[in-house]
């Protein structure tokens, strides 16, 4: 057992991942001798050379593009997207090969490109820096997508995304970055598609990923002294989407709240009220609710606190679900 | 708004390379020396020959209702031809969707590149089969997965070049520009064949640029060099010495075959509507076909028989194209749900088995 930053943990991970496999490649703007922005990379490239860790030119599409051709080759390139809002010059790699090639050669070729994205606002920053661009690529066939949102899973998560033979959306929560658990490195993990509850509770069940696990963990302990019982599950894999999990918990609860920090309106909260409704119509006791951001572009960042979900809107939320 | 002409194309006149003239004359450059035996000379005949029967009989398949839409390489023969038959069995190219010559000089089966057209698949061949990758109908996007997978080659240490195909028009998508910054910064081992066929479906030349494109290889640090597309053995010669230096560790090179799109874009366009028929008629008298015939008789590399025998093995073979691919059949409709994913994923599982369940509620129906 070790203690680990979130950072570090993947840092940790993708350390384990290049030692593993020599086909295992980290690429990105930044990620070399400056460890990336986040320092999530620190110390890779002085380890393993410049051609396993590749400092890029500064272009998003050429990362990707290029990372598909590495795999295609029989690499397994894991690349940086340096913050959420720059994901968007590399969306049209993404969505229209990425996500499509290996359907298109009938299953002939595999692309195990992990596209590591830190996502989410409440660091002060400015524009393009704290999105929530999640939804855009569960809607796409083809990609697999995760979120990680604490050390010791996002040390197992990264190199299970690996080693996986698909294309996977790798989000970060860059706002957890810096905090710190106890990892057990040995530990196999679930599986990379399974959902965690991470807090038991009878009242309401609370979905969240990636940055919104820890506001609603903490919204489950200020609940409590209110003699109100959350129970919380960490979905960590957005497509696929472990619903066995999900319905298991609402069906018990009868009580559903989604929080995210992107838009509410079409979500990816959407998408899980509507399965939520379909599967567990005959035990809900109030419709599913959604917390989330609005339906804006983020805001300054001195306006951020009331656009992300915080404990007090988690719990607003929590009090209308249990209001019906 | 003036432009100032000097900063225009019109700066210097553009170099071309050409080792057969229109008129079947062989004649000679200095850089590109280019021997080839008459049975080498014979079956670049033979693939220029078969590739255009093969087109015409996909226009035609399309006509017919039996291809949903079609993009012929009519009057690009040569160029594709000619680079493809410098490619060694290890090298690797990335196609557009219109490098039906080149497939087959890969030894892809041609009635591989017709499910894409006729809507039972994406692509649906292995690229690793032919070192021939699926085709790319996003414009430009296969510039960059050709330059990964130089830049795999490269770690490999092995002994291979790339190339990838592009028109005029990709010219002026940002992947490619891209592509040409990685290439050169990483020095990938990566020839980018470019086909300035004068047109992206209704744009000239002039929408996409102000200098012959083959100068924007300077800008990203490599060397351009302009072929005359039309001229089978120059662009043999040009691309083979550029995947030469490709694989001898020299880096990129720009390579643009300047020809001329014979046909429509696509079986879906009208050229009439925005270009005139001189210029088609113009470019007719330097037909990449009958200039290496009229070579070949001038010079007595083959005879009458010789070429009605390769007309007859066209016909033969455009009959056995369209029988196959007659034949082929609609996928079953669970087919789209293969494939997807290579690991499992319980969520289009189950999709998959709800619209089978659905589906078996018609049996019995004769649907």
């Amino acid at each position: 057992m070790t203690t680990l930053s979130l950072s570090k943990a993947i840092n940790e991970g993708l350390r384990k991942a290049l030692e593993d496999d020599p086909k295992v490649l980290v690429m990105g703007e930044d990620v070399g001798k400056l460890g990336g922005v986040f320092r999530v990379t620190d110390g890779l490239q002085k380890d393993f050379g410049e051609d396993r860790v590749i400092d890029t030119p500064l272009a998003e599409s050429g990362i990707i593009g290029t990372a598909i051709g590495l795999a295609l080759r029989g690499y397994r390139p894991v690349c940086e997207i340096q913050f959420d809002g720059f994901v968007f010059p590399a969306a049209d790699q993404i969505i229209t090969q990425l996500a499509k090639m290996p359907l298109r050669s009938l299953g002939a070729i595999k692309l195990p490109v992990v596209v590591r994205i830190p996502c989410g606002g409440g660091i002060g920053a400015v524009e393009h820096h704290s999105e929530s661009p999640e939804a855009y690529f569960t809607h796409t066939g083809g990609l697999r997508v995760v979120a990680c949102s604490n050390p010791a899973d996002a040390y197992t998560m990264i190199q299970q995304a690996i080693r996986s033979d698909d294309p996977v959306i790798f989000f970060e929560p860059k706002r957890r970055y810096w905090d710190k658990a106890d990892v057990d490195v040995e530990a196999p993990g679930l599986p990379l598609e399974a959902a965690k509850v991470v807090r038991e509770g009878r009242d309401v069940t609370m979905l969240a990923y990636g940055p919104m696990v820890k506001t609603c963990l903490e919204a489950a302990i200020a609940a409590e002294e209110d003699g109100r019982s959350l129970e919380v599950i960490d979905l960590r894999s957005l497509n696929p989407l472990d619903t066995a999990t999900i319905t298991g918990s609402v069906r018990r609860t009868g009580r559903c709240v989604v929080v995210h920090e992107a838009p509410v309106f079409n979500g990816f909260g959407a998408e899980l009220a509507a399965r939520i409704t379909e599967s567990c119509f005959y035990h809900l006791e109030a419709p599913v609710l959604r917390v989330g951001g609005f339906s804006t572009p983020y805001p300054p960042s001195r306006l951020e606190e009331h656009y992300l979900p915080d404990l007090d809107r988690v719990l607003d939320t929590v009090d209308r679900s249990l209001a019906f | 708004m003036t432009i100032d002409a000097s900063r225009g194309p019109q700066a210097a006149p553009p170099e071309l390379v050409q080792l057969l003239t229109p008129e079947g004359e062989r004649v000679e450059h200095p850089d590109y020396p280019l021997e080839l035996t008459q049975d080498e000379v014979r079956g670049l005949y033979r693939d220029l020959t078969l590739v255009r029967r093969f087109d015409l009989e996909a226009v035609a398949l399309q006509r017919q209702g039996e291809l949903g839409i079609w993009a012929s390489l009519l009057g690009q023969e040569a160029a594709q031809i000619g680079s493809g038959r410098a490619l060694t069995d290890t090298d690797m190219a990335f196609p557009t969707y219109r490098e039906h010559g080149v497939a087959w000089c890969r030894g892809v089966d041609p009635v591989k590149l017709l499910g894409l057209f006729r809507g039972v698949n994406h692509g649906g061949w292995d690229p690793a089969e032919h070192n021939f990758h699926l085709y790319t109908i996003v414009i430009g996007s296969q510039t960059l997965h050709a330059v990964g997978y130089a830049m795999g080659v490269q770690r490999d240490d092995a002994e291979a070049a790339t190339i990838v195909y592009f028109g005029d028009g990709a010219t002026s998508q940002g992947d490619v520009n891209e592509a040409f910054i990685w290439a050169s910064v990483f020095n990938a081992p990566v020839v980018f064949f470019c086909q300035n066929n004068q047109w992206a479906i209704s744009e000239p030349l002039e929408k996409q640029t102000r200098i012959p494109l083959y100068r924007r290889a300077s800008g990203f640090g490599f060397p351009g060099v302009r072929v005359d597309g039309n001229d089978v053995l120059a662009c043999l010669a040009v691309t083979r010495q550029a995947l030469a230096n490709a694989r001898d560790g020299q880096g990129p090179t720009l390579i643009e075959a300047y020809t001329y799109r014979m046909g429509a874009h696509t079986t879906t366009d009208d050229p009439t509507r925005y270009r005139v028929a001189s210029e088609l008629e113009a470019w007719k008298l330097k037909d990449p076909i009958e200039r290496l015939k009229a070579y070949m008789f001038k010079n007595r590399l083959a005879d009458q028989e010789f070429f009605d025998a390769i007309d007859s093995e066209a016909d033969t073979l455009a009959r056995d194209m369209r029988k196959r691919c007659l034949e082929m059949p609609d996928p079953d409709p669970m087919a789209i749900f293969d494939h997807v994913y290579r690991d499992r994923h319980l969520l289009l599982e189950e999709e998959r088995d709800q619209f089978a369940a659905y589906l078996s509620t018609f049996e019995g129906e004769g649907r």
